[in-house]
């Protein structure tokens, strides 16, 4: 018996070897990396001790970044949701060219980031794009899309909620196809409108599918760097540099590995602090019921 | 069993270590004999037949040991050389063309691998420092000499003493030496200068109306005060009459785009003082950091005010907006590297030959670090800001022919045509460059040619130049600089609070590098800038 066991455990080696190498390696050597002071003149594996740590806590530029995540990643997820929401709401029920719309709304998200940032700071040039030239013939005075703080922040949010809003779509939309139809047939029979329907019935049953999108969302918006870097390259000034972004430009740009590895861990930490917090409270906000 | 595991490990250590000597590069592999030349000397040479995109112009291989006629006898068949360059057009193009030809011409196989410019730097260095023959030739900015130095195989005699090679300009050769040894192969030029549209310059109507506002002529500024004046001036006007407003200045502004160059631009003749010697970043004695001097202070002081004679978005411009913008008619005037103003003089510009190029502009006076006051005195400082440049890797397998493809890039015949084709990113760097004739030959006018060659040949002439920060970690210098600006130029801190901190981290980046290691490295810029 016992051999059996061990023979039917030598096939979890395969997996198990993958993930060590895949996930928990590059994760140990990271941490390792983080007290070395290996950077572009001092390619080595040394130990500087919490050198690397004790530099992050003084660096303001990083912290800001976080800070200015929270705003980016919160308010874009919110914002895909609301629209994602009610899209999917749209193409639920019986609605002329449905299959059409549906795909239609996919392709936002399968198109490729870098590209798409690219083709948006076009369309969000000061002088010869689109936008302002609407805002033109509206009467508008032009807007410093990419030259202004807050300009700069609502483009950049522009174009996450524009490609991301279609994922938020898929996931709700597959949510609203499998919930069951009695509670909607109890409903109608006892003569619910469709916001009571909606309120009672569509959005409590659709919690548990809405945590889950929200978290897989804020999870990747956390990730937030291709379209900074195209879009604004973290400008103007500092002003929509997020921490992926400055985590490209301290580890790969100026190869300071050693300290790049300590911000890495000192965020992948963060998030895995924030994501779970978020996803408690907002698992007791919808009311879910075990894990969402 | 145990001598049959013993012979199996021995064999395998075997294999191994084969696999290993021939992986680890270094090694000599046997030349093979010259074969007939595929070209007569003298022949003419022309890129037509690899596409529509390459002019039409010929012209003749000149004899010597990198023309095609002498490259077309090595027999390179059967060997592989790795070249990694930055994305195409720029230095990527012609890698990749030279590249092809000289497949062609050799038998070798060349594989050209080509990478954006924010991932050049790592790709090449990573396998540098682990001590992997990943590229033979690397193309890359010459101001990462401080960092590659020490991987590179200095360039051989017979080399250096081919005519091409001792027809660069002395600048350049310094730009491609390191403690008195050439280890970069020089295949480009580059520095900043000030381009600006002839036909407003010089139309009556402008010249009155410039007159009546400002009381002095219009003319090319030769300050950065006159720049900013004439920049401020021509803002909003619709100066070439197409109903749209144009714009005083375009400048590379984007942080990580290339905009501590043109800082560096402004800042040139306020912190290279021709009586001071010893360094303008640092001081080159104690390493103390001169970023935040009043010098550099001043200059960004006026690239601040500079910001409303931007064309809109000129706070966000990379170099291929502000080319665009200049090229296109958008602005006035601008100051970057010679790309732009190539790409301006090409057949389908619309701006060709209605612009010229002069000098930087200077300053009314020069802050003078010893004595900590600025002497009331006029100042130019050409700066020789960073440009292309090749180089063999110790590494590399062959490097006779690792060294003969860089020598077929730049003969005589391939450099001709590549500074005629804007997007190349290939700029004057040889004496014989500065000759108006062969400009005049692409269709550019008489003073055209003539003001850029005099421009460019006379900042070879000054003895009070700047160069970019040549040491290790030149990068993080430059992200630190470039963000310092961005701060200023956005509000976000005032200019001498934003290179305080700027100075900070420079402290704090040479003591993580070593002072001594970044002091050495330094040496070799003040050396090229003090002219000894």
């Amino acid at each position: 018996m016992d051999g059996l066991r061990r023979h039917k455990s030598m096939f979890l080696l395969p997996g198990l070897l993958t993930l060590v190498l895949i996930i928990i390696f590059p994760l140990l050597f990271t941490i390792r990396v983080s007290f070395s002071g290996w950077n572009v003149s001092n390619p080595q594996m040394d130990f500087v001790g919490g050198a690397n740590y004790v530099k992050m806590l003084h660096d303001s530029r990083f912290w800001a970044s976080i800070l200015r995540l929270g705003l980016l990643a919160g308010g874009t997820v919110l914002i895909q949701y609301v629209i994602g929401f009610g899209v999917a709401l749209l193409v639920w029920r019986d609605l002329r060219g449905r299959r059409f719309w549906r795909v239609l709304f996919l392709i936002p998200m399968m198109t490729t980031p870098v590209v798409m940032a690219a083709i948006w700071q076009t369309i969000f040039h000061e002088s010869l794009g689109p936008v302002n030239d609407l805002l033109g013939r509206l009467g508008l005075s032009p807007v410093h899309w990419l030259t202004g703080s807050g300009p700069a922040l609502a483009a950049l949010m522009t174009v996450e909620v524009w490609q991301w809003t279609p994922f938020m779509f898929l996931l709700l939309l597959a949510g609203l196809l499998s919930l069951p139809k009695e509670p909607f047939m109890a409903a109608a029979i006892d003569g619910a409108g469709v916001w009571r329907t909606f309120r009672k019935v569509t959005f409590p049953l659709m919690a548990p599918v809405s945590v889950s999108a929200i978290i897989i969302r804020l999870i990747e918006a956390s990730k937030l760097s291709d379209s900074v870097y195209v879009l604004t390259s973290g400008g103007p000034g500092s002003s929509t540099e997020s921490p992926g972004y400055y985590l490209y430009i301290r580890g790969l740009k100026e190869q300071q590995t050693g300290y790049g590895g300590a911000l890495s861990l000192t965020y992948l930490v963060l998030m895995i602090v924030t994501l779970t917090v978020v996803a408690a409270l907002l698992a007791k906000a919808f009311k879910v019921k075990g894990n969402a | 069993m145990h001598n049959l595991s013993r012979q199996g490990l021995i064999a395998a250590a075997a294999v191994a270590a084969l696999a290993a000597a021939g992986c680890a590069g270094g090694g000599q592999v046997e030349q093979k004999p010259d074969k007939p030349a595929l070209f007569q000397p003298g022949s003419a040479i022309g890129y037509q037949k690899y596409g529509k995109d390459y002019p039409a112009t010929t012209v003749k291989d000149v004899p010597g040991p990198c023309s095609y006629e002498s490259i077309s006898r090595k027999d390179y068949s059967g060997q592989t050389l790795k070249i990694i360059t930055h994305a195409v057009p720029v230095i990527g193009e012609p890698t990749k063309l030279h590249a092809k030809q000289f497949e062609e011409l050799t038998g070798a196989k060349v594989e050209v691998v080509n990478v954006p410019f924010g991932e050049l730097h790592q790709k090449i260095l990573t396998p540098l420092q682990a001590g992997q023959p990943a590229y033979d030739v690397m193309f890359y900015p010459s101001l990462w000499i401080g960092d590659m130095a020490p991987y590179l195989a200095p360039v051989p005699k017979e080399y250096l003493d081919t005519p091409g090679m001792k027809d660069v300009t002395k600048a350049f050769m310094g730009v491609a030496t390191w403690n008195g040894t050439v280890v970069q192969y020089p295949v480009d030029g580059d520095r900043h200068y000030l381009k600006i549209r002839t036909d407003v310059l010089k139309d009556p109507k402008q010249q009155a109306a410039y007159k009546a506002a400002t009381g002095r002529d219009l003319e090319v500024p030769k300050t950065w005060a006159e720049y900013a004046q004439v920049a401020s001036f021509f803002t909003g006007k619709d100066f070439d009459g197409d109903g749209k407003p144009n714009f005083g200045s375009a400048e590379v502004t984007k942080r990580d785009d290339l905009m501590f160059s043109a800082f560096i631009s402004r800042a040139a003749p306020y912190v290279k003082n021709p009586g001071v010697k010893g360094g303008v970043f640092f001081d080159v004695e104690t390493m103390q950091p001169l970023i935040n001097t009043p010098g550099f202070v001043r200059a960004l002081d006026d690239m601040v005010k500079a910001k409303s004679a931007w064309p809109p978005g000129g706070a966000n411009f990379g170099l291929g907006d502000e080319i665009f913008s200049f090229g296109g008619g958008q602005t006035l005037m601008s100051y970057s590297w010679d790309d732009a103003f190539i790409q301006a003089q090409q057949p389908d510009s619309r701006v060709r030959n209605k612009v010229e190029a002069a000098p930087l502009p200077g300053s009314d006076e020069v802050y003078n670090r010893t004595t900590k006051a600025w002497d009331k005195t006029p100042n130019q400082a050409p700066y020789f800001t960073w440009g292309w440049t090749s180089a063999v890797a110790k590494t590399a397998r062959n490097q006779k022919m690792a060294f003969d493809y860089l020598c077929f890039f730049s003969n005589e015949a391939n450099t001709a045509l590549d500074l005629t084709i804007g997007r190349f990113g290939v700029n004057p760097y040889r004496n014989s460059h500065f000759d108006a004739a062969f400009w005049e030959k692409q269709g550019w006018d008489k003073d055209t040619a003539e003001a850029y060659v005099r421009t460019l040949s006379d900042m070879e002439k000054s003895t009070n130049r700047v160069f970019d920060l040549r040491v290790p970690g030149v990068n993080e210098y430059m992200s630190s600089l470039a963000n310092g600006v961005a701060a200023a130029l956005a509000g976000q801190k005032a200019p001498q609070q934003a290179l305080d901190d700027v100075a900070r981290e420079w402290t704090d980046i040479t003591g993580q590098i070593g002072k001594d290691k970044v002091q050495a490295a330094y040496r070799n810029v003040v050396a090229l800038e003090d002219n000894s």
